[in-house]
């Protein structure tokens, strides 16, 4: 079939564009000024618009654009009111680890989640076990993203799935590799406006297309009603629902790629600047997307899941602007690969190298061995997404949940309880990732629960008992973190 | 400000984040089920929205933002990261 070169057009100026920065923003790693916490953590100079914009374009990836609201589409409006779970999640973190981890980091020099863990805990174990989670759960989830995007880019331009994905896997994994952290954020700022634009234009013209919103509705009461409710007629249960506000709300608090923003933002300015920007941004790409997806199956009946939202962009907007509009779900991909891409490799070379493999080395070499490893990494994830093994689409399904379980307590506790040390921190993560393996595997529910739910409440319940009973935290780290 | 003092200063930054994060999750869950469960014939619609979720997700979403806006801006303090000289005798 031949493909769409209109739609083409934007997608690939889009891209250029994303090229450009990344050249853009490697002088700096050449310039003064330590090297690592340039190149992986953009020398801690974002801005409250960078920062509040990078945070959410990191947390909405594929799901948020095309399989969100394609469940949107057949579930209607209880689907959304699942969705606006999310809008709070880019406050509470800024609000409660943004300050902390600004001033921890900058005392000990931290670039990875794992630099502090291993300050605060001082265990060799910890910082292994947590920086190898993060690898895996990192390339699994990466490999899923990239599938996603080619899929999508398939659905909308007619080209193959192999062109997809050489086109936008080689973008986000060159500029990646060359721009380092710095463009990883601008990319995602950027990113950021595509996606509002993108969802001002189709929702516009869903509702134009639709005959205004009171026939749609009336549409919806004539055909399907249950797409009404909040309970979209009993399939979205209140357990289950209500268990969204710890997988996608606070549970978030642990999610390696969001806490690591903490480190990477100017002053309080900017993080107050980001707190709001944040919100605001993320609550109107959920509410404008899933309400695309929600009205867009009485506008454009007949398609069903992740090609919902691709159809629905063919159908009701010329091609030019489907262009770019299809950049906006792809900008999400990218942006979420791109962040995790810079903390896989963060991980791999300060966490596991630089701490247990060959000391002192100069900075020229280290700066050739971070561009290879980000590289590297990135080309692996790129050839398992030709043909996907099924071992990684079984990872996927952990590594959103799985991360939790590692990190949040760990995080959290550690900078807000004096008592957190290594023994709870240890036997918490190991408790909370052999429980949610177990839970999703033999599909424990209680209560019609998400497995997340008991995991999280098993790990916590572990790492309070290890750090009442164990070993006791040395006074310069209590002095370090808590200043007493 | 000392390190004690943006300590504690931070803490209560924490408190406000998470008050502020509950009054958002008990609007939400008030106006969804709490006008959301009756019966489909007995909705009332508002500008075309069933009027549980134009309270619950389009009003909660004005309701998070203004709020916010207002609670950093009046409660939350310029703190400086680096280490001062006050701190380091």
């Amino acid at each position: 079939m031949m493909g769409n070169s209109m739609i083409l057009i934007p997608m690939i100026l889009y891209l250029v564009l994303m090229f450009a920065i990344a050249i853009y923003t490697n002088k700096f790693t050449s310039g003064k000024g330590g090297f690592m916490e340039e190149y992986f953590i953009g020398g801690r100079s974002m801005g409250g618009f960078v920062l509040a914009m990078t945070l959410i374009a990191t947390y909405s990836s594929a799901s948020s654009f095309v399989g969100g609201p394609g469940v949107a589409y057949s579930m209607g409006y209880g689907w959304i009111l699942l969705a606006m779970i999310q809008v709070p999640t880019a406050f509470l973190t800024l609000g409660v680890l943004g300050k902390k981890f600004a001033i921890i980091s900058r005392k000990i020099n931290a670039v990875t989640v794992t630099d502090y863990l291993k300050a605060r805990y001082n265990n060799k174990f910890i910082v292994i076990s947590t920086s190898v989670a993060m690898v895996i759960f990192f390339a699994a989830a990466m490999v899923a993203q990239f599938i996603g995007g080619a899929k999508l880019f398939e659905a909308v331009t007619g080209y193959s799935y192999f062109i997809g994905l050489v086109i936008f896997g080689i973008t986000v994994i060159v500029y990646t590799t060359i721009g380092g952290f710095r463009a990883v954020a601008i990319t995602d700022a950027i990113q950021g406006i595509v996606m509002v634009l993108a969802t001002i234009f189709l929702l516009v013209a869903i509702i134009h297309a639709g005959g205004g919103m009171a026939a749609i509705t009336a549409k919806m009461i004539e055909t399907n009603p249950s797409a009404l409710t909040p309970t979209a007629g009993g399939k979205i249960p209140i357990p289950f629902i209500l268990s969204f506000w710890v997988l996608v709300g606070f549970a978030v608090l642990g999610l390696p790629q969001t806490t690591v923003r903490c480190m990477g933002f100017k002053d309080s300015k900017s993080l107050h600047r980001a707190m709001v920007i944040g919100t605001v941004v993320v609550g109107f790409l959920m509410l404008g997307m899933h309400l695309v997806g929600t009205l867009g199956a009485y506008v454009v009946p007949g398609l069903a899941g992740d090609g919902a939202i691709p159809g629905i962009t063919v159908k009701v907007l010329p091609p030019i602007l489907a262009g770019i509009f299809i950049a906006g779900p792809l900008a999400a991909i990218m942006s979420t690969v791109d962040s995790m891409l810079i903390l896989a490799s963060a991980s791999i070379i300060k966490d596991l190298y630089l701490n247990y493999g060959k000391g002192n080395i100069d900075e020229k070499t280290l700066n050739k061995i971070s561009f290879m490893t980000t590289g590297i990494i990135g080309i692996g994830v790129f050839i398992f997404a030709i043909k996907p093994p099924s071992i990684i689409v079984w990872i996927n399904l952990f590594a959103f949940g799985g991360l939790e379980a590692v990190f949040l307590w760990p995080t959290i506790l550690g900078l807000y309880w004096k008592k957190a040390n290594a023994d709870g921190a240890l036997i918490s993560i190991v408790t909370g990732l052999i429980s949610f393996f177990i839970f999703t595997i033999y599909k424990v529910n209680p209560f019609g629960m998400h497995q997340i739910v008991p995991t999280l409440a098993i790990a916590l319940v572990t790492f309070i008992a290890g750090s009442l009973w164990g070993r006791k935290n040395d006074a310069e780290t209590i002095k370090l973190f808590f200043g007493e | 400000m000392n390190f004690k003092e943006k300590n504690n200063q931070i803490n209560k930054e924490a408190k406000i984040t998470v008050g502020l994060y509950l009054f958002f999750f008990i609007w939400w869950v008030a106006f969804a089920y709490g006008i959301g469960l009756k019966d489909i014939s007995e909705y009332k619609y508002i500008l075309g929205f069933p009027s549980w979720f134009f309270y619950s997700c389009i009003v909660g979403y004005v309701m998070i933002s203004f709020p916010l806006a207002f609670v950093v801006k009046k409660y939350f303090k310029d703190i400086d990261f680096e280490e001062n000289d006050e701190e380091v005798k």
